[in-house]
Protein backbone atom coordinates (compact mmCIF):
# COMPACT_ATOMS: atom_id res chain seq x y z
CA UNK A 1 0.00 0.00 0.00
CA UNK A 2 1.51 3.56 -1.04
CA UNK A 3 0.42 6.66 0.38
CA UNK A 4 1.39 9.73 -0.95
CA UNK A 5 -0.34 13.01 0.89
CA UNK A 6 0.34 16.53 -0.86
CA UNK A 7 4.15 15.70 -0.93
CA UNK A 8 6.27 18.86 -2.07
CA UNK A 9 9.61 19.33 -3.20
CA UNK A 10 11.13 22.76 -4.81
CA UNK A 11 14.93 22.77 -6.07
CA UNK A 12 16.60 25.28 -6.33
CA UNK A 13 18.41 25.65 -9.65
CA UNK A 14 21.56 28.29 -10.58
CA UNK A 15 21.08 30.20 -13.48
CA UNK A 16 22.94 32.13 -15.80
CA UNK A 17 22.80 33.76 -19.27
CA UNK A 18 24.94 32.69 -21.76
CA UNK A 19 28.33 33.47 -22.50
CA UNK A 20 32.04 33.99 -21.10
CA UNK A 21 31.49 37.54 -19.10
CA UNK A 22 28.10 35.90 -17.37
CA UNK A 23 30.28 33.24 -16.77
CA UNK A 24 32.50 34.86 -14.55
CA UNK A 25 29.84 36.95 -13.02
CA UNK A 26 28.38 33.40 -11.95
CA UNK A 27 31.69 32.43 -9.97
CA UNK A 28 30.36 35.52 -8.06
CA UNK A 29 27.31 35.90 -7.61
CA UNK A 30 24.68 33.52 -8.44
CA UNK A 31 20.91 33.79 -9.25
CA UNK A 32 19.04 31.45 -8.26
CA UNK A 33 15.40 29.81 -9.49
CA UNK A 34 13.29 28.13 -7.65
CA UNK A 35 11.47 24.95 -9.64
CA UNK A 36 8.83 23.65 -8.12
CA UNK A 37 9.39 20.00 -9.26
CA UNK A 38 6.32 18.89 -6.78
CA UNK A 39 3.46 21.01 -6.08
CA UNK A 40 1.66 18.91 -3.87
CA UNK A 41 0.63 15.62 -5.39
CA UNK A 42 -1.43 13.53 -3.60
CA UNK A 43 -2.34 9.67 -4.72
CA UNK A 44 -2.64 6.02 -3.06
CA UNK A 45 -2.12 3.09 -5.03
CA UNK A 46 -3.57 -0.72 -3.79
CA UNK A 47 -0.98 -3.98 -3.07
CA UNK A 48 -1.13 -5.75 -6.35
CA UNK A 49 -2.05 -2.95 -8.73
CA UNK A 50 0.12 -1.65 -11.93
CA UNK A 51 0.11 1.67 -12.57
CA UNK A 52 1.81 3.82 -15.16
CA UNK A 53 3.04 7.02 -14.24
CA UNK A 54 3.88 9.31 -17.04
CA UNK A 55 4.59 12.79 -18.02
CA UNK A 56 6.84 14.79 -20.28
CA UNK A 57 10.35 15.04 -19.40
CA UNK A 58 10.82 17.36 -16.06
CA UNK A 59 7.40 16.59 -15.09
CA UNK A 60 8.68 15.17 -11.95
CA UNK A 61 8.18 11.48 -12.74
CA UNK A 62 11.60 11.11 -11.38
CA UNK A 63 11.84 13.25 -7.84
CA UNK A 64 8.54 11.07 -7.27
CA UNK A 65 10.41 7.93 -7.55
CA UNK A 66 13.74 9.59 -5.81
CA UNK A 67 11.35 9.99 -2.90
CA UNK A 68 9.51 6.81 -3.27
CA UNK A 69 12.52 5.03 -3.28
CA UNK A 70 14.37 6.98 0.00
CA UNK A 71 16.73 8.28 -2.20
CA UNK A 72 15.09 12.17 -1.76
CA UNK A 73 13.89 13.87 0.95
CA UNK A 74 10.77 15.98 0.11
CA UNK A 75 10.16 19.46 1.79
CA UNK A 76 6.46 18.65 3.16
CA UNK A 77 3.77 16.21 3.12
CA UNK A 78 3.35 12.67 4.03
CA UNK A 79 4.45 9.21 1.97
CA UNK A 80 3.97 6.10 3.67
CA UNK A 81 5.12 2.90 1.57
CA UNK A 82 3.93 -0.38 3.62
CA UNK A 83 3.58 1.26 6.86
CA UNK A 84 6.96 3.35 6.35
CA UNK A 85 8.22 6.78 5.47
CA UNK A 86 11.13 6.23 2.80
CA UNK A 87 13.38 8.53 3.64
CA UNK A 88 13.13 7.96 7.37
CA UNK A 89 13.72 4.02 7.49
CA UNK A 90 15.87 4.06 5.11
CA UNK A 91 17.06 0.57 5.48
CA UNK A 92 13.83 -1.52 6.07
CA UNK A 93 12.32 0.33 3.15
CA UNK A 94 14.89 -0.51 0.40
CA UNK A 95 14.76 -4.33 1.18
CA UNK A 96 10.65 -4.25 0.39
CA UNK A 97 11.30 -2.52 -2.80
CA UNK A 98 12.62 -3.71 -6.25
CA UNK A 99 14.11 -0.45 -8.89
CA UNK A 100 14.88 -0.79 -12.05
CA UNK A 101 16.62 2.15 -14.04
CA UNK A 102 16.76 1.59 -17.28
CA UNK A 103 19.75 3.83 -18.14
CA UNK A 104 21.79 2.33 -15.44
CA UNK A 105 23.25 -0.48 -14.65
CA UNK A 106 23.48 -2.56 -11.64
CA UNK A 107 25.10 -5.49 -12.66
CA UNK A 108 29.08 -5.79 -12.49
CA UNK A 109 30.46 -5.06 -15.50
CA UNK A 110 33.22 -7.85 -15.91
CA UNK A 111 32.29 -10.78 -13.93
CA UNK A 112 30.09 -13.25 -14.85
CA UNK A 113 26.13 -12.24 -13.96
CA UNK A 114 25.89 -14.86 -11.56
CA UNK A 115 28.15 -13.25 -9.96
CA UNK A 116 25.88 -9.99 -9.41
CA UNK A 117 23.33 -12.50 -8.36
CA UNK A 118 25.50 -13.55 -5.57
CA UNK A 119 26.69 -10.50 -4.33
CA UNK A 120 22.80 -9.27 -4.30
CA UNK A 121 21.79 -12.49 -2.14
CA UNK A 122 24.43 -11.14 0.51
CA UNK A 123 23.60 -6.93 0.32
CA UNK A 124 19.71 -8.36 1.01
CA UNK A 125 21.01 -10.88 3.21
CA UNK A 126 18.44 -13.45 1.07
CA UNK A 127 18.35 -16.95 2.75
CA UNK A 128 19.89 -19.58 1.00
CA UNK A 129 16.21 -21.23 0.35
CA UNK A 130 14.67 -18.59 -0.70
CA UNK A 131 17.28 -17.05 -3.26
CA UNK A 132 17.58 -20.77 -5.01
CA UNK A 133 13.90 -20.73 -5.11
CA UNK A 134 13.81 -17.31 -6.76
CA UNK A 135 16.98 -17.25 -8.84
CA UNK A 136 15.50 -20.56 -10.62
CA UNK A 137 12.34 -18.82 -11.27
CA UNK A 138 13.73 -15.74 -12.80
CA UNK A 139 16.06 -18.07 -14.66
CA UNK A 140 13.13 -20.08 -16.02
CA UNK A 141 10.85 -17.18 -17.00
CA UNK A 142 13.42 -14.39 -18.36
CA UNK A 143 15.65 -17.45 -20.01
CA UNK A 144 18.78 -16.50 -18.39
CA UNK A 145 20.04 -19.86 -17.97
CA UNK A 146 22.57 -18.98 -21.07
CA UNK A 147 23.57 -15.98 -20.16
CA UNK A 148 23.79 -15.67 -16.63
CA UNK A 149 27.29 -16.92 -16.77
CA UNK A 150 28.48 -14.77 -19.16
CA UNK A 151 30.00 -11.21 -17.98
CA UNK A 152 27.66 -8.26 -18.14
CA UNK A 153 29.67 -6.03 -20.49
CA UNK A 154 29.24 -8.79 -23.23
CA UNK A 155 25.39 -8.41 -23.16
CA UNK A 156 23.58 -6.97 -25.89
CA UNK A 157 20.82 -4.44 -24.07
CA UNK A 158 17.83 -6.95 -24.87
CA UNK A 159 19.83 -9.55 -22.68
CA UNK A 160 21.29 -7.09 -20.11
CA UNK A 161 17.70 -5.60 -19.18
CA UNK A 162 16.50 -9.29 -18.30
CA UNK A 163 19.38 -9.55 -15.91
CA UNK A 164 18.46 -6.13 -14.22
CA UNK A 165 15.01 -6.72 -13.70
CA UNK A 166 16.03 -10.42 -12.33
CA UNK A 167 18.70 -8.79 -10.12
CA UNK A 168 16.01 -6.10 -8.62
CA UNK A 169 13.30 -9.16 -7.96
CA UNK A 170 15.46 -11.65 -6.17
CA UNK A 171 15.05 -10.29 -3.13
CA UNK A 172 10.96 -10.64 -3.06
CA UNK A 173 10.25 -7.09 -3.16
CA UNK A 174 6.86 -5.95 -2.88
CA UNK A 175 7.09 -2.87 -4.83
CA UNK A 176 8.76 -2.71 -8.07
CA UNK A 177 9.89 0.60 -9.60
CA UNK A 178 10.83 0.49 -13.38
CA UNK A 179 12.65 3.90 -14.55
CA UNK A 180 12.08 3.14 -18.55
CA UNK A 181 12.50 -0.41 -18.69
CA UNK A 182 12.26 -1.01 -22.10
CA UNK A 183 14.33 2.23 -23.79
CA UNK A 184 16.21 1.24 -25.87
CA UNK A 185 14.88 -2.06 -26.54
CA UNK A 186 13.91 -4.57 -29.68
CA UNK A 187 10.65 -5.63 -30.06
CA UNK A 188 11.25 -8.96 -29.76
CA UNK A 189 12.84 -7.59 -26.14
CA UNK A 190 10.67 -4.93 -25.32
CA UNK A 191 7.74 -7.83 -25.71
CA UNK A 192 9.71 -10.60 -23.46
CA UNK A 193 9.95 -7.42 -20.53
CA UNK A 194 6.41 -6.37 -20.21
CA UNK A 195 5.08 -10.40 -20.71
CA UNK A 196 7.22 -10.94 -17.86
CA UNK A 197 6.33 -7.79 -15.71
CA UNK A 198 2.38 -8.86 -15.95
CA UNK A 199 3.26 -12.18 -14.89
CA UNK A 200 5.15 -11.11 -11.80
CA UNK A 201 1.68 -9.13 -10.97
CA UNK A 202 -0.06 -11.93 -11.21
CA UNK A 203 1.58 -14.63 -9.77
CA UNK A 204 3.13 -12.76 -7.34
CA UNK A 205 0.83 -9.67 -6.40
CA UNK A 206 3.82 -7.21 -6.54
CA UNK A 207 2.90 -3.83 -7.05
CA UNK A 208 4.66 -2.24 -10.14
CA UNK A 209 5.08 1.44 -10.64
CA UNK A 210 6.09 2.38 -14.36
CA UNK A 211 7.81 5.21 -16.04
CA UNK A 212 7.63 5.76 -19.16
CA UNK A 213 7.77 7.57 -22.42
CA UNK A 214 6.73 4.09 -24.60
CA UNK A 215 2.97 4.17 -24.48
CA UNK A 216 2.95 0.81 -25.99
CA UNK A 217 4.40 0.09 -22.47
CA UNK A 218 1.37 1.81 -20.65
CA UNK A 219 -0.86 0.09 -22.91
CA UNK A 220 0.31 -3.63 -22.43
CA UNK A 221 0.60 -3.21 -18.89
CA UNK A 222 -0.79 -0.46 -16.78
CA UNK A 223 -4.84 -0.48 -15.85
CA UNK A 224 -4.58 3.08 -14.15
CA UNK A 225 -2.66 6.09 -15.48
CA UNK A 226 -1.36 8.78 -13.52
CA UNK A 227 -0.19 11.61 -15.16
CA UNK A 228 1.93 14.24 -13.89
CA UNK A 229 2.77 17.72 -15.47
CA UNK A 230 4.76 20.94 -14.05
CA UNK A 231 4.88 19.24 -10.85
CA UNK A 232 1.09 18.63 -10.06
CA UNK A 233 -1.47 15.24 -11.15
CA UNK A 234 -3.40 16.22 -13.61
CA UNK A 235 -5.09 12.71 -14.17
CA UNK A 236 -5.61 9.49 -12.43
CA UNK A 237 -7.54 6.85 -13.67
CA UNK A 238 -7.84 3.97 -16.65
CA UNK A 239 -6.61 3.95 -19.80
CA UNK A 240 -10.12 3.82 -21.20
CA UNK A 241 -11.17 7.31 -19.30
CA UNK A 242 -8.77 8.95 -21.39
CA UNK A 243 -9.53 8.02 -24.29
CA UNK A 244 -12.41 8.40 -26.67
CA UNK A 245 -12.00 5.71 -28.86
CA UNK A 246 -10.00 4.26 -31.91
CA UNK A 247 -7.24 6.61 -32.15
CA UNK A 248 -3.69 5.58 -31.54
CA UNK A 249 -2.29 5.48 -27.75
CA UNK A 250 0.31 7.90 -28.65
CA UNK A 251 -2.14 10.61 -29.69
CA UNK A 252 -4.26 10.03 -27.19
CA UNK A 253 -1.54 11.06 -25.16
CA UNK A 254 0.07 13.56 -26.99
CA UNK A 255 -3.52 15.36 -26.89
CA UNK A 256 -3.20 15.40 -23.42
CA UNK A 257 -0.42 16.70 -22.96
CA UNK A 258 -1.42 19.76 -24.78
CA UNK A 259 -4.77 19.63 -23.34
CA UNK A 260 -2.94 20.57 -19.89
CA UNK A 261 -0.75 22.61 -21.77
CA UNK A 262 2.46 20.55 -19.92
CA UNK B 1 32.77 -8.83 6.84
CA UNK B 2 31.57 -11.39 4.75
CA UNK B 3 30.15 -9.45 2.54
CA UNK B 4 32.77 -7.37 2.21
CA UNK B 5 34.74 -10.21 1.16
CA UNK B 6 32.59 -11.21 -1.58
CA UNK B 7 32.79 -7.31 -2.97
CA UNK B 8 36.67 -8.57 -2.82
CA UNK B 9 36.27 -12.08 -4.75
CA UNK B 10 34.34 -9.32 -7.25
CA UNK B 11 36.83 -6.80 -7.82
CA UNK B 12 39.71 -9.33 -7.83
CA UNK B 13 38.01 -11.35 -10.64
CA UNK B 14 37.16 -8.04 -12.53
CA UNK B 15 40.87 -7.00 -12.35
CA UNK B 16 42.29 -9.90 -13.40
CA UNK B 17 40.10 -9.86 -16.57
CA UNK B 18 43.13 -7.55 -17.67
CA UNK B 19 46.08 -9.49 -16.43
CA UNK B 20 48.08 -7.70 -18.25
CA UNK B 21 46.75 -4.27 -17.62
CA UNK B 22 46.98 -5.11 -14.22
CA UNK B 23 50.84 -6.47 -13.55
CA UNK B 24 52.10 -3.41 -15.91
CA UNK B 25 50.07 -0.89 -13.64
CA UNK B 26 51.39 -2.83 -10.84
CA UNK B 27 54.86 -2.30 -12.00
CA UNK B 28 54.55 1.30 -12.78
CA UNK B 29 52.99 1.90 -9.51
CA UNK B 30 56.22 0.32 -7.71
CA UNK B 31 58.48 2.39 -10.44
CA UNK B 32 56.67 5.65 -10.07
CA UNK B 33 57.19 5.45 -5.83
CA UNK B 34 60.61 3.64 -6.38
CA UNK B 35 62.09 7.07 -7.60
CA UNK B 36 60.67 8.81 -4.73
CA UNK B 37 63.36 6.03 -2.69
CA UNK B 38 65.67 7.17 -5.19
CA UNK B 39 65.48 10.37 -4.89
CA UNK B 40 66.31 10.13 -1.10
CA UNK B 41 69.47 7.92 -1.78
CA UNK B 42 70.80 10.59 -4.10
CA UNK B 43 70.49 12.92 -1.26
CA UNK B 44 72.00 11.50 0.94
CA UNK B 45 74.72 10.37 -0.86
CA UNK B 46 75.52 14.27 -0.74
CA UNK B 47 74.10 15.60 2.41
CA UNK B 48 74.64 12.66 5.37
CA UNK B 49 71.68 13.70 7.60
CA UNK B 50 68.77 16.03 7.09
CA UNK B 51 68.21 17.93 10.19
CA UNK B 52 69.76 15.50 12.32
CA UNK B 53 67.82 11.71 10.80
CA UNK B 54 70.11 9.79 9.15
CA UNK B 55 68.82 7.68 6.05
CA UNK B 56 67.96 4.94 7.45
CA UNK B 57 65.75 7.03 9.85
CA UNK B 58 64.48 8.72 6.58
CA UNK B 59 63.64 5.69 5.27
CA UNK B 60 62.09 4.03 8.20
CA UNK B 61 59.89 7.07 8.25
CA UNK B 62 58.68 6.69 4.43
CA UNK B 63 58.07 3.29 4.38
CA UNK B 64 55.96 3.65 7.10
CA UNK B 65 53.90 6.43 5.51
CA UNK B 66 53.82 4.68 1.84
CA UNK B 67 52.44 1.85 3.38
CA UNK B 68 49.76 3.27 5.31
CA UNK B 69 49.34 5.47 1.90
CA UNK B 70 49.13 2.75 -0.09
CA UNK B 71 46.92 1.00 2.14
CA UNK B 72 44.59 3.65 1.65
CA UNK B 73 44.64 4.24 -1.68
CA UNK B 74 43.77 0.57 -2.03
CA UNK B 75 40.80 0.34 0.48
CA UNK B 76 39.35 3.87 0.31
CA UNK B 77 39.92 4.64 -3.63
CA UNK B 78 36.26 4.71 -3.58
CA UNK B 79 35.91 8.35 -2.31
CA UNK B 80 38.69 9.13 -4.67
CA UNK B 81 36.02 8.40 -7.45
CA UNK B 82 32.70 9.57 -5.50
CA UNK B 83 32.14 12.78 -7.34
CA UNK B 84 31.89 10.57 -10.73
CA UNK B 85 29.32 8.03 -8.76
CA UNK B 86 27.21 11.17 -7.95
CA UNK B 87 27.37 12.10 -11.33
CA UNK B 88 26.53 8.38 -12.83
CA UNK B 89 23.69 8.03 -10.21
CA UNK B 90 25.67 4.91 -8.72
CA UNK B 91 24.91 6.42 -5.45
CA UNK B 92 21.69 6.52 -6.02
CA UNK B 93 21.96 2.78 -6.27
CA UNK B 94 23.58 2.36 -3.06
CA UNK B 95 20.68 4.56 -1.38
CA UNK B 96 18.42 1.71 -2.74
CA UNK B 97 20.67 -0.88 -1.10
CA UNK B 98 19.68 -1.97 2.77
CA UNK B 99 23.41 -1.34 3.53
CA UNK B 100 25.58 1.06 4.97
CA UNK B 101 26.67 4.13 2.45
CA UNK B 102 30.19 4.30 3.57
CA UNK B 103 30.64 0.72 3.49
CA UNK B 104 29.22 0.32 0.35
CA UNK B 105 30.96 3.29 -1.29
CA UNK B 106 34.52 1.54 0.43
CA UNK B 107 32.91 -2.16 -1.22
CA UNK B 108 32.54 -0.12 -4.47
CA UNK B 109 36.24 0.03 -5.50
CA UNK B 110 39.15 -2.03 -4.44
CA UNK B 111 42.67 -0.40 -6.23
CA UNK B 112 44.36 -3.50 -6.43
CA UNK B 113 47.22 -1.81 -8.47
CA UNK B 114 48.34 -0.29 -5.62
CA UNK B 115 49.99 -3.91 -4.53
CA UNK B 116 53.16 -2.14 -6.37
CA UNK B 117 53.18 0.68 -3.80
CA UNK B 118 52.58 -1.16 -1.06
CA UNK B 119 55.83 -3.64 -1.86
CA UNK B 120 57.80 -0.61 -2.05
CA UNK B 121 56.74 0.43 1.49
CA UNK B 122 57.00 -2.67 2.81
CA UNK B 123 60.83 -3.28 1.20
CA UNK B 124 61.95 0.26 2.53
CA UNK B 125 60.40 -0.28 6.21
CA UNK B 126 62.21 -3.89 6.26
CA UNK B 127 65.21 -2.43 5.08
CA UNK B 128 65.39 0.23 7.45
CA UNK B 129 64.28 -2.13 10.44
CA UNK B 130 67.38 -4.01 9.74
CA UNK B 131 69.71 -1.28 9.44
CA UNK B 132 68.39 0.93 11.83
CA UNK B 133 70.89 1.21 14.93
CA UNK B 134 67.39 0.45 17.44
CA UNK B 135 67.50 -2.18 20.34
CA UNK B 136 64.10 -3.55 19.24
CA UNK B 137 62.51 -3.84 22.29
CA UNK B 138 58.52 -5.04 21.90
CA UNK B 139 57.15 -1.45 22.58
CA UNK B 140 59.13 -0.09 19.97
CA UNK B 141 57.82 -2.72 17.48
CA UNK B 142 54.04 -2.57 18.49
CA UNK B 143 54.85 1.69 17.72
CA UNK B 144 55.86 0.83 14.52
CA UNK B 145 52.73 -1.36 13.91
CA UNK B 146 50.67 1.37 15.73
CA UNK B 147 52.29 3.76 12.99
CA UNK B 148 51.15 1.84 10.02
CA UNK B 149 48.09 1.61 11.05
CA UNK B 150 47.01 5.03 11.94
CA UNK B 151 48.43 6.41 8.67
CA UNK B 152 46.20 3.94 6.84
CA UNK B 153 43.14 4.95 9.17
CA UNK B 154 44.37 9.06 9.08
CA UNK B 155 44.60 8.94 5.03
CA UNK B 156 41.26 7.22 4.55
CA UNK B 157 39.62 9.16 6.39
CA UNK B 158 41.17 11.96 4.38
CA UNK B 159 39.43 10.44 1.10
CA UNK B 160 36.52 10.55 3.13
CA UNK B 161 36.62 14.19 3.63
CA UNK B 162 37.78 14.62 -0.04
CA UNK B 163 34.43 12.45 -0.98
CA UNK B 164 32.24 14.33 0.77
CA UNK B 165 33.42 17.48 -0.83
CA UNK B 166 31.68 16.06 -3.79
CA UNK B 167 28.28 16.59 -2.20
CA UNK B 168 29.27 20.50 -1.92
CA UNK B 169 30.81 21.10 -5.39
CA UNK B 170 29.45 18.33 -7.32
CA UNK B 171 32.98 18.40 -8.54
CA UNK B 172 35.72 16.66 -6.31
CA UNK B 173 38.09 19.57 -5.15
CA UNK B 174 41.76 19.43 -6.68
CA UNK B 175 43.20 21.20 -3.34
CA UNK B 176 42.28 18.67 -1.24
CA UNK B 177 44.98 16.70 -3.13
CA UNK B 178 46.82 18.98 -0.29
CA UNK B 179 46.20 17.22 1.82
CA UNK B 180 46.35 13.26 0.90
CA UNK B 181 49.12 13.62 -1.73
CA UNK B 182 50.79 15.87 -0.17
CA UNK B 183 51.58 14.82 2.69
CA UNK B 184 52.49 11.63 1.60
CA UNK B 185 54.98 13.67 -0.33
CA UNK B 186 56.16 15.52 2.46
CA UNK B 187 55.50 12.54 4.84
CA UNK B 188 58.98 11.23 3.84
CA UNK B 189 60.64 13.26 6.13
CA UNK B 190 59.90 13.79 9.95
CA UNK B 191 58.22 16.58 10.03
CA UNK B 192 60.49 18.37 12.35
CA UNK B 193 62.82 19.46 9.46
CA UNK B 194 60.22 21.76 7.70
CA UNK B 195 60.04 23.80 11.15
CA UNK B 196 57.78 24.73 13.76
CA UNK B 197 54.59 25.71 12.24
CA UNK B 198 54.36 23.06 9.82
CA UNK B 199 54.87 20.82 12.72
CA UNK B 200 52.23 22.65 14.93
CA UNK B 201 49.45 21.99 11.77
CA UNK B 202 50.70 18.61 11.60
CA UNK B 203 49.75 17.99 15.50
CA UNK B 204 46.90 20.03 15.82
CA UNK B 205 44.80 20.55 12.32
CA UNK B 206 45.80 17.20 10.40
CA UNK B 207 47.29 14.51 12.80
CA UNK B 208 49.87 13.77 10.50
CA UNK B 209 52.54 13.96 12.72
CA UNK B 210 50.75 12.04 15.44
CA UNK B 211 51.25 8.86 13.31
CA UNK B 212 54.93 10.11 11.83
CA UNK B 213 57.22 12.74 13.93
CA UNK B 214 56.37 12.10 17.45
CA UNK B 215 56.31 8.18 17.74
CA UNK B 216 59.19 8.14 15.63
CA UNK B 217 61.35 10.01 18.26
CA UNK B 218 60.26 7.52 20.58
CA UNK B 219 60.93 4.16 18.31
CA UNK B 220 64.56 6.19 17.03
CA UNK B 221 65.53 6.76 21.30
CA UNK B 222 65.11 10.43 20.37
CA UNK B 223 62.28 11.13 23.17
CA UNK B 224 61.49 9.16 26.23
CA UNK B 225 57.98 9.76 26.24
CA UNK B 226 57.02 6.32 26.14
CA UNK B 227 52.65 7.45 25.47
CA UNK B 228 54.26 8.94 22.12
CA UNK B 229 53.01 5.09 20.80
CA UNK B 230 49.89 5.83 21.63
CA UNK B 231 49.56 8.78 19.65
CA UNK B 232 48.35 7.27 16.28
CA UNK B 233 45.29 5.60 17.98
CA UNK B 234 44.48 9.26 18.95
CA UNK B 235 44.76 10.53 15.52
CA UNK B 236 42.15 7.89 14.10
CA UNK B 237 39.99 10.06 15.97
CA UNK B 238 40.19 12.32 12.89
CA UNK B 239 37.91 10.04 11.55
CA UNK B 240 35.01 12.10 13.24
CA UNK B 241 34.71 15.29 11.95
CA UNK B 242 35.61 13.92 8.74
CA UNK B 243 32.59 11.58 9.44
CA UNK B 244 30.08 14.30 10.09
CA UNK B 245 31.06 16.31 7.51
CA UNK B 246 29.89 13.28 5.27
CA UNK B 247 26.33 12.90 6.93
CA UNK B 248 26.30 16.83 6.39
CA UNK B 249 26.67 15.73 2.98
CA UNK B 250 24.41 12.57 2.57
CA UNK B 251 21.57 14.37 4.52
CA UNK B 252 22.33 17.33 1.97
CA UNK B 253 22.78 15.14 -0.85
CA UNK B 254 18.93 13.33 0.07
CA UNK B 255 17.27 16.58 0.30
CA UNK B 256 18.53 18.36 -3.30
CA UNK B 257 19.18 15.13 -4.76
CA UNK B 258 21.78 16.32 -6.76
Amino acid sequence: MIEVKDLKKTFKVARREAGFGEAVKALFHREYELIHALDGISFSIGDGEMVGYIGPNGAGKSSTIKILSGILTPDSGLCTVGGRTPWKERRAHVKEIGVVFGQRSQLWWDVPVIDSFELLKEIYTIPAGTYKKNLSELTEILDLSKIVKTPARQLSLGQRMRCEIAASLLHDPKVLFLDEPTIGLDAVSKLAVRDFIKRRNKDHGTTVILTTHDMQDIEALASRIILIGKGRILLDGTLDDIRRGGEHIDETVAELYKKFDV
Amino acid sequence: MKLYLKYFAIHLKSTMQYKASFFMTVTGSFLTSFTVFLGIFFMFQRFHSVAGFSYEEVLLCYGIMLMGFSVAQMFASGFKVFDSMIANGEFDRILCRPRNEIFQVLAFRIDFVRIGMLLQGIVMLWYALVKCPVDWTFPRALTVALMVIGSSVLFSALFLLDGSVAFFTLQGLEFMNVFTYGANEHGKYPLSIYGKGMLTFCTFVIPYALVQYYPLTYVLGRSDRAWYMLLPIIACLFVVPCWIVWRIGVHRYKSTGS
